[in-house]
């Protein structure tokens, strides 16, 4: 039984993310009508985000190493940690929570400079342009970050403060000890997602754009700048998946080909949520994330080998034949 | 008004010309650095992989994100026949193709049952699913991260009897080793497939099959108001184009006795959309130019070092000459993917209809000229 | 003469709407009936019924004799009923010869035949059929162009063409001149004229009365889901329960 809450524990922040990145997805199909290949690389350059500020604020000297006294040994000390002492040494334990304000405003330039320049032009075009389009750019996304950071992943880590595991169990009576961050993760998801629904449902600006995901000839009619509003729920989108990107390093160190390994995912999780729903996204993402754990299990590995590797398709598969608007999907959403 | 200028005499000049400049490849590559058996090989079974994938997504508008998964299957039934019965590549490549036919015709019942974008997720995923199996549980058949090899101690129970010495003896038709000729026949070979496949693609899309695919890829409300039942032509064009892809995993596997589950991944269905794109969607030989195009052009960048950049521009002023080769390195060697993904969105940009629209748009061009002057 | 399409009683509500309260309808074969009435009463709700494309909660709608009861699509045109739709529907990037060739092979062939080999273009019986079709429309001098390049008009007779080359039994025209130009939509009633003169019945649902009352043999009126008059022309023309059902939004 405690196995099973772990393991229910365990999915919650891989679902968090899912439903991070096919949140995005989503609100991207359903006000700009674009399918959009490209959302995994920005789930990979929110990760990258953390990498560079990493990498900046630990910026070495080579400093002569005073513990070893039988030969000239050197060692990378910090600029920060010279110049600051402990307060440097705590600002580099703190890398990716500051690299979150870093990657606030870069990933929303990102996301802006892609639909302005990309996107955009394409709103028009069928929808397997878009897919080979935001596919080749995910590519030379990804091309570029390998350039740059090599094909190897580069592990993070957590502050010192979120390390080690939490026991979750106390109040239940049950023996749960979970890694804090990963509990992080998921309190920080929900949050994520939570700011987004209440942007959607309580601003003028979320009000037009959930109009428009309904009815965007409508609004367009009213005289309501749509593309504009558009181009901010794009920025938003990246946005989110990038912070999810860079809140999941220390749990899964990042490399070149995350995006993707994500994307595929996220899609399977949107078809299940249902194309343009945005509750149906998050619920899908976590109840994936989670069946996914449990799949895990060397319990159930024993009874279905491999289930583990393919639980995720084989809902989709069912899902879609059973459900083919998805768990929440709109009628009227690309029903053919 | 125009007559039309597709009749069966103008199929069989393009047959004609297709076959001449293939058998000729060892010819007139020879000038690009490019006639070396291994990388004719190559453009022959892309070039199949691409006729075949243009077949479900040039003529029938069905973008599959998942077929390399068929060359997976393809390239592991062939290798199985290799290790249980035979070395003769015949057998194990009818084999192949079946299976993957097969395959194809499960993989193709479940996603067909949608359109658009959830056809291509269905097919992406189905693809990372079967990767990710070969991968794991079915190690057995995959050998897994390793790929399937022949080794000495397989039965090859056919071959067994006339069996003399030992390892493991080379791939071969009835007798003839694919290495013969220095390595010519392997090519001639997969060429002779590529010019089969080529015929049938062309009698494919001539045929009313043909007509009735393209108009499924039109209007599909139309197709259905017409009393046509669509599923079985679109299911058939599935099949079919999936077997032309298990056609070219065999090859490989014919070529080169070894089936990885690396040829399964998205990245390499990615690809197969990427050659029928550059060379023309729904055009003939579009997809082949642009599957020999894609091949060519890997095999000439990802050759290039640094070193050789900064010998291509020592000319120049250290500093100017050293800070070019930097920006190019990340173009060339091990980042050709760069160049590649740029190509690809260039091409969906500005040349949708790929290199045959191109040549079609300075035909035009050429022409609209000799008319300016025919008035003049 | 007897009925080719009977529709009884027939009820249809989404959720607590009533689209279709107590419908009954006969369409007399060899006749052009018009079904008309205001926005929202209810017409396309009836023609998407009759094509199996929604299920109605109860009554019955009988082609022929035969239930039109969870047909699927392909099957429609298989019984014997061609659809005309607003938007002319045709394959837009494939030549006016082409066009032709699907349904004539269709109508051959049957809802699938897995003809991977002979060229459809080199088959006498589909040509000459296919001259003959497209001559009938005078588009034949037309046959290599594209079709999505063509006029509205030529939109509209390609695909008159198409459903003729099917030897319907019944014509099924939703608002077939809408979005057309005067000229355009004279023309089209001329051409509907000379095809109902073959003796091929129509159903048109349309709300241009000019339309209407130049070709329709019989009309029903359909308000708010019921039809509240069925008759001939003339009888439609003067009844104040048609005025009421066009102008009563009007008054408010």
């Amino acid at each position: 039984m405690d196995a099973i809450f772990l393991q229910i524990l365990n999915g919650l922040d891989k679902g968090g993310a899912y439903a991070l990145i096919a949140l995005g997805l989503t609100l991207i199909f359903g006000t700009l009508g674009v399918v959009n290949f490209a959302h995994g690389a920005l789930f990979m350059l929110g990760a990258f985000c953390a990498v560079t500020v990493n990498k900046v604020i630990t910026l070495s000297a080579k400093v002569r190493d005073e513990s070893v006294t039988f030969f000239e040994a050197y060692k990378d000390v910090p600029y920060l940690e010279m110049w600051l002492g402990d307060t440097g040494s705590l600002i580099i334990d703190w890398s990716i929570p500051i690299s979150l304000v870093v990657a606030i405003p870069v990933m929303l330039g990102v996301g802006l400079a892609m639909e302005r320049g990309l996107i955009r032009h394409f709103y028009k075009r069928p929808h397997a342009d878009q897919i080979l389009v935001t596919f080749g750019l995910a590519i030379v996304l990804q091309e570029i970050v390998k350039a740059f950071y090599g094909a190897n992943p580069i592990p993070q880590t957590a502050p010192d403060f979120f390390s080690g595991t939490v026991n979750l169990g106390g109040l239940i009576g049950m023996d749960l000890t979970y890694p804090t961050w990963r509990l992080v993760y998921f309190i920080f998801s929900m949050g994520i997602i939570a700011s987004v629904f209440s942007f959607l449902q309580f601003t003028t600006f979320g009000m037009v754009v959930r109009a428009g995901m309904a009815d965007r000839e409508t609004v367009q009619l009213l005289g309501i700048n749509i593309t504009k509003r558009f181009s901010v729920v794009f920025g938003l989108a990246a946005v989110v998946s990038g912070l999810a990107g860079l809140m999941y390093t220390p749990i899964l160190p990042p490399d070149y080909h995350m995006g993707m390994d994500f994307l595929v995912l996220s899609f399977v999780v949107v078809v299940v949520g249902g194309m343009g729903s945005l509750p149906g996204a998050v619920a899908a993402g976590f109840l994936l994330g989670i069946l996914q754990s449990l799949a895990s299990m060397t319990e159930v590995k024993s009874i279905f080998p491999g289930i583990d590797q393919i639980i995720i398709y084989l809902i989709a598969m069912i899902v879609l034949l059973v459900r083919p608007r998805g768990l929440m999907g709109r009628k009227g959403v690309m029903e053919d | 008004m125009a007559k039309s200028t597709i009749t069966p005499r103008s199929d069989l000049i393009l047959f004609l010309g297709f076959t001449a400049v293939v058998l000729l490849m060892p010819l007139w590559l020879q000038p690009l650095g490019a006639a070396y058996p291994d990388l004719m090989q190559k453009f022959a079974i892309f070039g199949l992989f691409a006729i075949g994938f243009n077949i479900l997504f040039g003529q029938t508008g069905y973008l599959s994100f998942g077929h390399a998964a068929f060359i997976g299957v393809g390239s592991y039934a062939t290798v199985w026949v290799f290790k249980l019965m035979t070395m003769n590549v015949i057998p194990a490549m009818i084999f192949g193709v079946l299976v993957s036919g097969v395959f194809a015709l499960v993989i193709g019942f479940v996603c067909l049952r949608r359109t658009g974008i959830y056809f291509s997720i269905l097919t992406l995923a189905l693809a990372q699913m079967s990767y990710n199996l070969a991968y794991s549980v079915l190690t057995p058949i995959t050998n897994g991260e390793t790929g399937l090899q022949l080794t000495t101690k397989d039965p090859r129970f056919l071959d067994a009897v006339m069996e003399t010495g030992s390892g493991i003896p080379p791939t071969n038709v009835f007798g003839i080793e694919m290495s013969a000729w220095d390595g010519l026949f392997g090519f001639y070979f997969c060429a002779a497939f590529l010019i089969l496949g080529f015929y049938i693609s062309i009698r494919i899309t001539r045929s009313s099959f043909g007509s009735m695919l393209r108009g499924i890829k039109t209007n599909q409300t139309r197709m259905m108001y017409t009393g046509l039942n669509t599923k079985p032509y679109k299911l058939a064009a599935f099949v079919i184009s999936g077997m032309y892809a298990g056609l070219a995993g065999s090859l490989m596997a014919a070529v080169d006795p070894l089936a990885g589950a690396e040829r399964m991944q998205w990245t390499a269905s990615g690809e197969v959309v990427l050659m029928t794109i550059l060379g023309g969607i729904g055009t003939l030989v579009g997809p082949v130019i642009g599957a020999a195009v894609i091949k060519y052009a890997e095999n000439i960048f990802s050759a290039i070092d640094k070193s050789v950049l900064i010998d291509l521009f020592s000319f120049m002023p250290d500093a100017i000459g050293s800070g070019l080769a930097a920006v190019t390195s990340l173009f060339v060697g091990k980042g050709w993917h760069l160049t590649l993904g740029i190509l690809f969105m260039l091409v969906v940009i500005y040349l949708p209809g790929g290199i045959m629209e191109g040549i079609e748009r300075i035909k035009r061009r050429f022409f609209a000229k000799d008319h300016a002057n025919n008035d003049a | 003469m007897s009925n080719i399409l009977e529709i009884s009683a027939v009820n249809l509500s989404f959720g607590g709407l009533k689209a279709l309260d107590d419908v009954n309808l006969t369409v007399k074969e060899g006749t052009v009936h018009a079904i008309i009435g205001p926005n929202g009463a209810g017409k396309s709700t009836l023609l998407n019924s009759i094509i199996g494309k929604l299920t109605i909660d109860s009554g019955s709608i009988q082609f022929n004799g035969k239930s039109m009861l969870g047909v699927q699509p392909h099957e429609i045109n298989q019984l014997g009923i061609s659809r005309v739709f607003q938007t002319p529907e045709i394959y837009s990037d494939l030549t006016l010869l082409e066009n032709m060739m699907i349904p004539l092979l269709a109508h051959r062939d049957g809802a699938f035949k897995l003809n991977l080999w002979s060229r459809g273009d080199q088959q006498r019986d589909i040509l000459d059929k296919a001259q003959h079709f497209l001559d009938d429309m005078n588009l034949w001098i037309k046959r290599d162009v594209i079709a999505g390049s063509l006029s509205r008009g030529d939109k509209r007779r390609l695909e008159l063409a198409m459903c003729l080359s099917q030897e319907p039994k019944l014509l099924l025209l939703d608002e077939p001149t809408a979005g057309m130009a005067r000229a355009d939509t004279n023309n089209t009633i001329d051409l509907l004229k000379t095809i109902a003169g073959r003796g091929i019945t129509m159903a048109i649902i349309e709300h241009d009365m000019h339309v209407v009352f130049s070709l329709a043999e019989r009309i029903s009126v359909l308000a708010q889901g019921h039809v509240i008059v069925e008759g001939l022309p003339e009888e439609i023309k003067g009844d104040p329960r048609v005025k009421e059902a066009y102008l009563g939004g009007a008054e408010v």
